[in-house]
């Protein structure tokens, strides 16, 4: 689990998955099972965190110079 | 002359054949007036298809005209989709209405109809070419109107499911006659100038005519050729464009569209939470399940009364010292007796008689022998008793005695002549009992050869 905050979401949580899965089926060693559960509490944390933690990304609009500005959502009339 | 003659159905089938095998005949977009309209009470619709100077027979089924959007009248002008067919039974060639509009509206239905099935046939809604949405996108790209309502329903959408996500407006005119080129040029920019993962092409509700940008040939291309998956959000649930049988996904409206490309952080969080828990369990049972095996070896019988292993082992290597020591006695017995029967043979076979025999024949023929020999030897022996005799017989000493001499020279050769010997030659006579040396004096020859 080294250099886990480089992982991007989607990998945390595809190795999470595969963590909680292989456990599920039943038929790892009570070592590498603990060994297993450690890590997939922290990429649920990290996954967790990630999800409500970040902060709001802004909206962007991209001009005709192909460059981006940030964009407000204009509310109608 | 019979024979030439054909049936009437073999003609009317043959004709059908004809007409069912050109293919100007299938597929066909016409237009015309509706007259002699029936709707039958079965759901089938037959009706007269016209124009100035023609007309044809045609009838729309049941399963055809369920989905029409209007109601055919007489005197309406229609657009008419489908094929030539014969019905035999009335010897009449029609025409099997598929598809129908009204005219008017309709040549945007004929075109849109038309590039349908053109980008049909080129592959384009081709389920191998639809790529699969990311599950979790980084940045999403939306192309629309910056202004309006489709616009601001995608980004409040996405700003409440997921909105650690980025979202990029792409700008774009989405009705007139540039909103293709725009749509389409964006598509492209899209696909090379952001890192978009995922992209939004749509606009909200309104007229056919306002959504016709998204039927066109150039925005269906530019989707098609997107690395990009693209999610397709135009006008209502019941407005269905090109677009959208190009697009990867159909969303029905912007809203929609929103939903489909961004997971809703809620659920994920739940997700989550739920994996914890499983993990949590999972890892608990396990333990649990550990611990009680571990106790349950605890409490098993070897490690409560371990000298009781012992003693089981001794029994049994009790059991298989008897086992080896029954085997061994069994084993030399049957050694034994086969090596004493293999010695009977033996001795049966002994050659003592043999033996004996050849003893006795020994004796037998050494007492022949012995026989043999005595009786020449005792034949011999008076053989020479006899010779002996002769012999003494014989012997001059004897007749020396009776007065006998013999006569040598000085040489010692015997004298058997006067004319051997000469004057005052020496010479000794030997007599029985001794030799006389002498001196010859005189030699006197006699004729007759006697010694007188």
């Amino acid at each position: 689990m080294e250099e886990e905050n480089s992982l991007s979401f989607e990998e945390a949580m595809l190795q999470l998955e595969k963590i909680v899965e292989k456990l599920e089926q039943g038929d790892v060693p009570l070592e590498k099972a603990i060994s297993y559960y450690q890590d997939g509490m922290k990429l649920s944390k990290l996954c967790g965190d990630k999800l409500t933690n970040v902060q709001e990304q802004m909206t962007k609009i991209m001009n005709e110079q192909g460059q981006f500005e940030t964009f407000e959502v204009q509310e109608e009339e | 002359m019979e024979g030439k003659y054909l049936t009437v159905t073999a003609l009317t089938k043959y004709i059908k054949r004809k007409l069912s095998a050109d293919p100007h005949l299938k597929n066909i977009w016409l237009k015309g007036e509706i007259s002699n309209f029936k709707h039958h009470s079965r759901g089938h619709m037959y009706l007269t298809i016209k124009d100035d100077r023609a007309r044809i027979q045609a009838v729309m089924f049941a399963g055809n005209n369920r989905r029409l959007k209007f109601r055919p009248e007489n005197g309406m002008n229609v657009l008419i989709h489908g094929d030539i067919g014969v019905f035999e039974q009335f010897g009449q060639y029609q025409l099997y209405i598929q598809q129908m509009e009204p005219d008017g509206i309709g040549s945007l239905y004929l075109a849109f109809e038309q590039l349908k099935e053109k980008l049909h046939k080129q592959g384009y809604f081709n389920e191998d070419y639809k790529k699969s949405l990311p599950k979790f996108p980084e940045n999403i790209g939306v192309i629309t109107s910056p202004t309006g309502a489709a616009v601001r329903d995608i980004i409040t959408t996405i700003k409440r499911r997921y909105p650690i996500v980025q979202t990029t407006i792409i700008p774009v005119l989405v009705q007139g006659e540039n909103a293709p080129g725009s749509i389409a040029d964006a598509i492209s920019r899209a696909n090379e100038e952001t890192n978009c993962d995922v992209l939004i092409v749509g606009r909200g509700g309104g007229s056919i005519e306002e959504l016709w940008g998204f039927n066109e040939e150039a925005v269906a291309n530019a989707i098609f050729h997107s690395h990009i998956p693209v999610i397709s959000a135009v006008g209502h649930e019941t407005d269905i464009t090109i677009s959208d049988f190009v697009a990867d996904v159909r969303a029905p409206t912007p809203t929609g569209a929103a939903e489909i490309a961004v997971p809703s952080q809620l659920d994920l969080a739940d997700k989550i939470n739920g994996m914890r828990r499983s993990l949590t369990r999972v890892i608990t049972d396990q333990l649990t399940a550990s611990k009680q095996n571990l106790n349950r070896m605890k409490q098993s019988y070897a490690f409560r009364y371990p000298e009781q292993l012992i003693t089981q082992k001794e029994q049994e290597l009790d059991k298989y010292m008897e086992r080896l020591g029954k085997a061994y006695q069994l084993e030399w017995k049957r050694k034994y007796e086969s090596l004493t029967h293999l010695n009977s043979r033996l001795v049966a076979l002994h050659p003592r008689q043999q033996i004996e025999r050849t003893d006795k024949e020994l004796k037998q023929l050494t007492k022949q022998m012995t026989y043999l020999m005595t009786s020449h030897l005792e034949q011999h022996s008076d053989r020479l008793q006899k010779a002996l005799e002769k012999l003494s017989l014989l012997n001059p000493l004897e007749t020396m005695k009776r007065g006998y001499a013999i006569t040598y020279s000085a040489t010692g050769d015997l004298i058997k002549s006067v004319k051997s010997v000469s004057e005052a030659e020496q010479i000794s006579v030997k007599l029985a009992d001794g030799t006389l040396n002498c001196h010859i004096l005189d030699i006197k020859e006699e004729s007759n050869g006697r010694g007188e």
